[in-house]
């Protein structure tokens, strides 16, 4: 996620191919699937940038004999984009809680078999019983969670930025800071700094979000896409809207660097492993998954991608420094304030989307 | 024997035409196709489109938020094109003049950044212009050296350095612009000033007209194909950029490719997407048709002289 360059470079790949994909959906063309019986050793995983141990996917290779072949993609829209038009060949797909609703909805993935990944008695059972996105696990399970905080650079901030007005509605930092482009992102936020909940948007609440926002937008320095620890660590900005596993991954450079849950809550996420529709190995993808929930491959993913695991058994095996970090796990009962962003129908979309526009119109 | 002779021409042309044409029709005409019916459909819902005939995207497209936005758009490409074109001149000038020598190393420079990806450069870019950036880091040294000298001098040292805010601004997407587009410019103005003859420059001079007035009384009528070739050619992708306000520019840099990006990813709304790329793409055709048009008044003159 880290690595601006690449991930945007793919980015652009495949918006080339996403009009070659338009080109295929229009003469009705789709992938057969192959017999279970016949599988190839061949796997394609869809996945993050700088998301993945530095030797799984060998690992994986001389444990199962399968070939796993890994591309990336930069956001989960562009990961939506892609599937819509038909599965290009994807096996396992690495979707933000968020999109397993709606891509649940859209009928894009594949049901788990649960008997085909043992490994999921690793995962820590909150993640289990409290994922609103996906009752019961049925489509997919927990790879990495995440929250939303506020990064700043210790030395150029008077008192620790712990409520999201600092971003929101003070020029306390002008041009220091940046928030996320992504307007569901940001105004989910806005709501919780205005004291509702993060999935009840109606049209007049937006307004009143875009109005606070307008009014804060000659502060704002810049609206980032997923870059933002990139603005903090080059001394662009000074206070940042941003995950706290990106932030941890640039704390082990700079150590001027911290981060924090605002006392108003915030989104947490979770990017899951997921099998989409029309997967053409999918007795390697579940093999996959399993391999991935596994404990000491955790470990070893975890301590090179620094985002914090769902895996307990996994967690268990890292370094007290990954464990106690409170950037990595941020305490509790800031946790309890965070919400998992629920899928708002494509109406709020729209009008979110509309919103966004104009605010950043003039 | 005549006949024959024009059956095989007409099977060679087909033969040459036909891969290319197949070429186009695949890659080019069928998936725009789909996007232009995409432009009168309607969400069907997440993954859906169904064409419904239905208007309402192109109405949606008119509302004053959106025409701003395609306003702002036309302004900026506009700027970045009469920029390149204050630049790109005499830079063209400036090779046609130069020596058998030294032309095609100087053509090789300008089109040496092609070999390179536009997203390299433009972060390249932001390297060079960002807070700590080697812009700054010059002009710091430069202020520092100042102090230091005046401090030398018994006067009170400068105040700090403050960096210069190059990046996500205005100023940076039409700095990034004009640094993309510029040889887009250079290379028709040059095939234009090529192919002048010289001997009505140097006869315009040998007549007492100075060097200022023979540029705009002979050499800027002369080379004007040239240059409407090559504003064009700037203006049309400056108006498509989608990349450069999206990586160098600042809240309100926002230009009409970012937002029909948005409608195909975070939107989800791909008919809206594509009514607003069809009013862009019907942008450009109406510049092409102006410029047909304005070429043909040109040579009913000549024809008349």
């Amino acid at each position: 996620m880290a690595n601006e360059i690449f991930s945007r470079l793919n980015g652009s790949a495949s918006r080339r191919s996403f009009l070659a994909g338009l080109g295929a959906a229009a003469v009705g063309f789709s992938f057969s699937r192959k017999g279970f019986a016949a599988e190839e050793k061949k796997l394609n995983f869809y996945n993050w940038d700088t998301y993945i141990g530095e030797t799984t996917l060998d690992d994986f290779k001389t444990a199962s004999g399968i070939d796993v072949n890994m591309s990336l993609f930069a956001t989960n829209d562009e990961l939506f984009a892609k599937l819509r038009a038909g599965n290009p060949g994807y096996d396992v797909i690495v979707p933000g809680s968020e999109f397993v609703e709606r891509m649940v909805q859209a009928n894009l993935l594949e049901p788990l078999d649960h008997a085909k990944i043992p490994n999921i008695k690793n995962v820590a059972p909150e993640f289990i019983n409290d994922a609103p996105y996906d009752p019961g696990r049925k489509y997919s399970l927990p790879y990495t969670w995440l929250v939303i905080g506020i990064a700043f650079r210790k030395s150029k901030v008077k008192e620790t930025p712990d409520s999201w007005k600092v971003l929101f509605e003070s020029d306390q930092y002008k041009g220091r800071i940046s928030v996320m482009s992504d307007a569901s992102e940001l105004y989910r936020h806005v709501f919780k700094y205005l004291g509702h909940s993060a999935n009840k948007p109606t049209p007049e609440l937006i307004l009143e979000a875009e109005k606070i926002l307008k009014k804060q937008k000659p502060f704002i320095k810049s609206f980032h896409e997923d870059n933002g620890q990139d603005l903090l660590l080059s001394g662009e900005v000074d206070v940042v809207m941003e995950y706290n596993g990106d932030i941890a991954q640039i704390m082990t450079e700079d150590d001027d660097i911290s981060f924090i849950v605002p006392k108003e809550g915030a989104l947490k996420q979770s990017d899951t492993l997921a099998i989409p529709k029309g997967a053409p190995h999918p007795e390697n993808a579940h093999a996959f998954i399993n391999f991935l929930l596994d404990a000491n491959t955790g470990k070893e993913i975890y301590e090179t991608i620094k985002f914090p695991s769902p895996n307990a058994a996994a967690t268990a095996l890292m370094p007290d420094d990954y464990k106690n970090n409170p950037v990595i796990f941020p305490p509790a009962d800031l946790v309890a304030k965070c919400e998992y962003p629920q899928y708002a129908g494509t109406e709020i979309t729209r009008l979110l989307d509309e919103s966004m526009t104009r605010l950043r119109a003039d | 024997m005549a006949a024959r002779e024009s059956t095989e021409s007409r099977l060679a042309f087909w033969a040459t035409a036909l891969p290319p044409l197949l070429w186009v029709a695949v890659f080019f005409l069928i998936p725009l196709g789909v996007i232009w019916a995409y432009s009168f459909g309607e969400n069907l819902g997440l993954t859906g489109v169904s064409i419904s005939g239905t208007f309402a995207n192109y109405a949606r497209a008119f509302e004053p938020l959106y025409l701003q936005i395609f306003a702002k758009s036309v302004f900026v490409a506009g700027v970045t094109t009469l920029l390149c074109l204050i630049i790109g001149f005499p830079v063209a000038l400036a090779i046609v003049f130069a020596s058998e020598r030294w032309r095609p190393w100087l053509l090789l420079l300008v089109m040496l950044p092609f070999w390179t990806n536009l997203l390299i450069r433009t972060y390249a870019l932001i390297a060079v212009l960002r807070t700590e950036g080697y812009v700054n880091y010059g002009l710091a040294w430069i202020w520092e050296s100042a102090s230091w000298l005046k401090t030398l001098v018994g006067l009170e040292p400068l105040a700090p350095y403050e960096p210069l805010q190059l990046l996500y601004n205005n100023f940076a997407v039409v700095f990034g612009l004009v640094y993309v587009h510029l040889p887009f410019m250079v290379l028709p103005l040059y095939a234009a000033l090529d192919r002048l003859d010289r001997s009505l420059m140097e006869a315009s001079l040998d007549l007492g007209a100075g060097h200022l007035r023979t540029l705009f009384s002979i050499v800027v009528p002369l080379a004007l194909p040239g240059i409407i070739s090559g504003v064009i050619i700037t203006f049309v992708p400056a108006l498509g950029a989608y990349l450069t306000p999206d990586l160098l520019g600042g809240p309100d840099s926002q230009m009409i490719a970012n937002v029909i990006e948005r409608q195909f990813k975070k939107a989800n709304d791909w008919p809206f997407g594509a009514a607003l790329s069809f009013l862009l793409m019907y942008a450009t055709f109406i510049a092409i048709a102006l410029r047909a048009y304005l070429s043909r008044g040109k040579a009913a003159d000549a024809h008349g002289i």
